[in-house]
């Protein structure tokens, strides 16, 4: 896909193609923070834990020469950040949107602590593969493309959309988000609910992550993520808390996020910033669209601080 | 007061309710000024437990973060000179924080305040400095209440999450003033930095004498007691209480609650451009890529440990400004990454958040029992 032999219609095509690289991230950090909204509580550490779970996945396939280890390890990282909001919250006064803050500061400067010597220089724009295991082998590369894990967030989002309707845990989750009354009337406990939940949500933001490090980029950079551990978070109020809905707006930021380099691409270059700023400017413009003072947002967890 | 001042043995200076008054005053106090430290100090045993895992001494870092933020005076001037952007980006913070909104897109507030300040100074070159350099003020000010006031409005008319908006607007905000300062705004003379126009020296803010210091920092502190005044002395800061205790409430009494949370946030983020003026007009001289370094973040910080209290900043923002100063010696001397005083921040941060449930949990604090003290016995 050589935009410049093509002219303008490597605009498209680029943004097209950029869609499905780019939205991977967004697909595992806004299913996870739906996961975790769905709870009834908000985790805006996942900008944190998407930066720290990147450092993780980069670090570990560098020492270990392996990018699956380096997902896996980016995973339990995200899993201990979601699980330590979870618990702190737990304790009375405690403001979950505060601590979210707190870890996004916390994650991402353990990142950069841990990540400093795993930053190698690269030159933008290339895929070309900075050392170890997944230069060797290209089997390894071939195993990480954009399709496996965009595939895995594809089906994941559809599993998740059917388990919140049909199965226990789904119903146990929504029960706890909508009433912690009720849920307590039903012999739950709320806490360890919502608990569990923001574990796996950051879990899932940790293999965002990963993918950020190991995939597209691909290197480990402290401007790695840039606000897209947040914007996840404002798709899941776009997406009204449905994973199919989250999977269909990441693609959707995907492509805003692909327009700046595909615009450079063909030699535009007024506004290069501003088009790189495309997707905030998109989820600042759709949370103003789709919120409204008087109404409740449908499909809003009763127990969500931000939409109370 | 001390101790002897109890019972029978009170000086006739002072009469019973005078004593018990004053004893309230204190007790209600000390909660406040006890929990944060507390707290303080254990998120930096914390850090120490976090540096001996590194492999590294915590006493040496404690050292070389004093020495490198208050130690001598050059440090303590350091120090001061970056509490300066810090007061008023954690004023950003607090005074929307009264009305019950968690604002931390500062950042983009500062930027955008300093950029706006450097084009009203290059487009008045040549007026009086005096003139210009209030009208720069006017305009970081004008830019950063534009841009969190817009913040405020969203929440209030659209009931837009005025935490993600912020942030989503600080980016923007940076990647505007990237477009501005390459753009329009360039002088063609800056080739590896892009800035705007240099301003003159007569347009520069110059020190506080006998200090290495930038009259910055009085305008800082000024603002936070003005912010405080306002909070605590006026009707439009009881109102803003009000609001941020309960919004129906406050719109049951008849609290036009819109213009106050718009007021406020205009107000927080006036301050935080002027943030970003003062870095143009008394640090970098133009505005360029260096006006994002982060004072907006560390606001957020300064403004949770004060609590929102715009007194409280003071302290907390020149301890900040310390601990930020220092982390370019810790790098050196102990070889350590340049984002170890970030794990701390967050590490305090969080213990902060925490220590948010010890609230009200203390019988020493409550101010009845230290008026009465036969109650402490009947009660227990």
């Amino acid at each position: 896909m050589d935009a410049t032999e093509i002219g303008l219609w490597g605009v498209p095509l680029a943004v097209l193609g950029g869609a499905i690289r780019v939205s991977t991230p967004f697909i595992f950090v806004s299913l996870g923070e739906a996961i975790t909204e769905r709870s009834g509580r908000i985790n805006l550490g996942l900008e944190g834990t998407l930066v720290f779970g990147a450092m993780t996945a980069y670090a570990v396939a560098v020492m270990t020469g392996s990018p699956w280890l380096g997902l896996i390890a980016a995973a339990f990282a995200g899993l201990c950040f979601g699980l330590f909001h979870g618990w702190i919250c737990r304790f009375p006064k405690v403001n979950d949107i505060a601590v979210g803050i707190a870890l996004m500061l916390f994650g991402s400067g353990l990142a950069f602590f841990f990540g400093k010597p795993f930053i190698k220089p690269k030159a933008p724009n290339l895929p070309a593969i900075p050392f170890g295991g997944w230069s060797d082998i290209p089997q390894v590369q071939a195993a990480l493309d954009v399709n496996v894990l965009f595939l895995i967030g594809a089906v994941l989002s559809v599993i998740l959309w059917w388990a919140f309707r049909n199965t226990r845990a789904g119903l146990i989750v929504r029960v706890v988000g909508d009433s912690s009354d009720a849920a307590r009337a039903m012999g739950l406990n709320p806490d360890t609910v919502r608990l569990l939940a923001t574990g796996v949500g950051g879990a899932l933001a940790g293999i965002g992550g990963a993918y950020l490090s190991l995939y597209y980029p691909g290197s480990w950079t402290e401007r790695i993520s840039s606000g897209q551990g947040l914007m996840a978070v404002a798709l899941v109020i776009f997406a009204r808390w449905n994973p199919l809905g989250c999977f269909a707006a990441a693609l959707l930021f995907g492509g805003a996020g692909a327009l700046g380099p595909a615009l450079q691409s063909v030699g535009v270059t007024q506004g290069y910033y501003m088009f790189y700023a495309a997707p905030y400017i998109l989820t600042l413009i759709i949370m103003i669209a789709t919120s409204s003072p008087t109404r409740t947002l449908a499909g809003a967890p009763g127990e969500l601080s931000i939409t109370k | 007061m001390t101790d002897t001042m109890t019972g029978a043995g009170m000086p006739a200076l002072f009469s019973a309710k005078a004593y018990s008054a004053a004893v309230e005053w204190i007790a209600r106090r000390a909660e406040a000024l006890v929990i944060p430290l507390a707290a303080l100090i254990v998120g930096m045993a914390l850090f120490s437990l976090f540096i001996v895992l590194v492999g590294k001494s915590p006493i040496l870092l404690y050292e070389t973060m004093w020495r490198g933020g208050f130690g001598s005076w050059f440090s303590v001037q350091n120090s001061l000179s970056r509490a300066a952007p810090l007061l008023l980006a954690a004023l950003c913070v607090a005074l929307p924080a009264r009305l019950g909104l968690v604002v931390i897109g500062g950042e983009g507030a500062i930027v955008l305040g300093g950029v706006a300040a450097a084009a009203a100074g290059t487009a008045l070159s040549g007026g009086p400095s005096s003139i210009v350099i209030l009208a720069m003020g006017v305009a970081g000010m004008a830019a950063g209440g534009i841009w969190i006031g817009a913040v405020g409005a969203l929440r209030h008319y659209r009931a837009v999450n005025e935490t993600i908006s912020s942030l989503l607007m600080a980016y923007i905000a940076i990647a505007l003033m990237n477009q501005l300062v390459e753009g329009p705004l360039r002088d063609p003379a800056s080739l590896n930095k892009p800035s705007t126009q240099p301003l003159a020296d007569i347009y520069r803010i110059g020190n506080i004498p006998g200090m290495d210091v930038h009259w910055g920092l009085v305008v800082g502190v000024v603002a936070c007691i003005l912010s405080w005044l306002l909070i605590e002395k006026t009707r439009w800061g009881f109102a803003a209480r009000i609001a941020g205790g309960n919004v129906r409430a406050a719109q049951v009494q008849g609290l036009a609650v819109g213009p106050l949370i718009v007021g406020f946030t205009a107000l927080a983020g006036g301050f935080a451009g002027l943030a970003g003026m003062l870095e143009v007009a008394a640090v970098q001289g133009s505005a360029n890529a260096s006006l994002s370094a982060g004072y907006g973040y560390t606001g957020i910080l300064v403004a949770f440990l004060a609590r929102h209290n715009p007194l409280a900043i003071i302290p907390f923002a020149i301890l900040l400004g310390g601990i930020d100063a220092s982390g370019g010696l810790i790098q050196r001397r102990m070889d350590l990454p340049d984002a170890t005083v970030v794990v701390l921040q967050g590490m305090i941060f969080i213990v902060i958040l925490f220590s948010e449930t010890l609230y009200g949990r203390f019988k020493a604090f409550n101010p009845d029992l230290w008026k009465r003290p036969d109650l402490v016995k009947g009660a227990a």
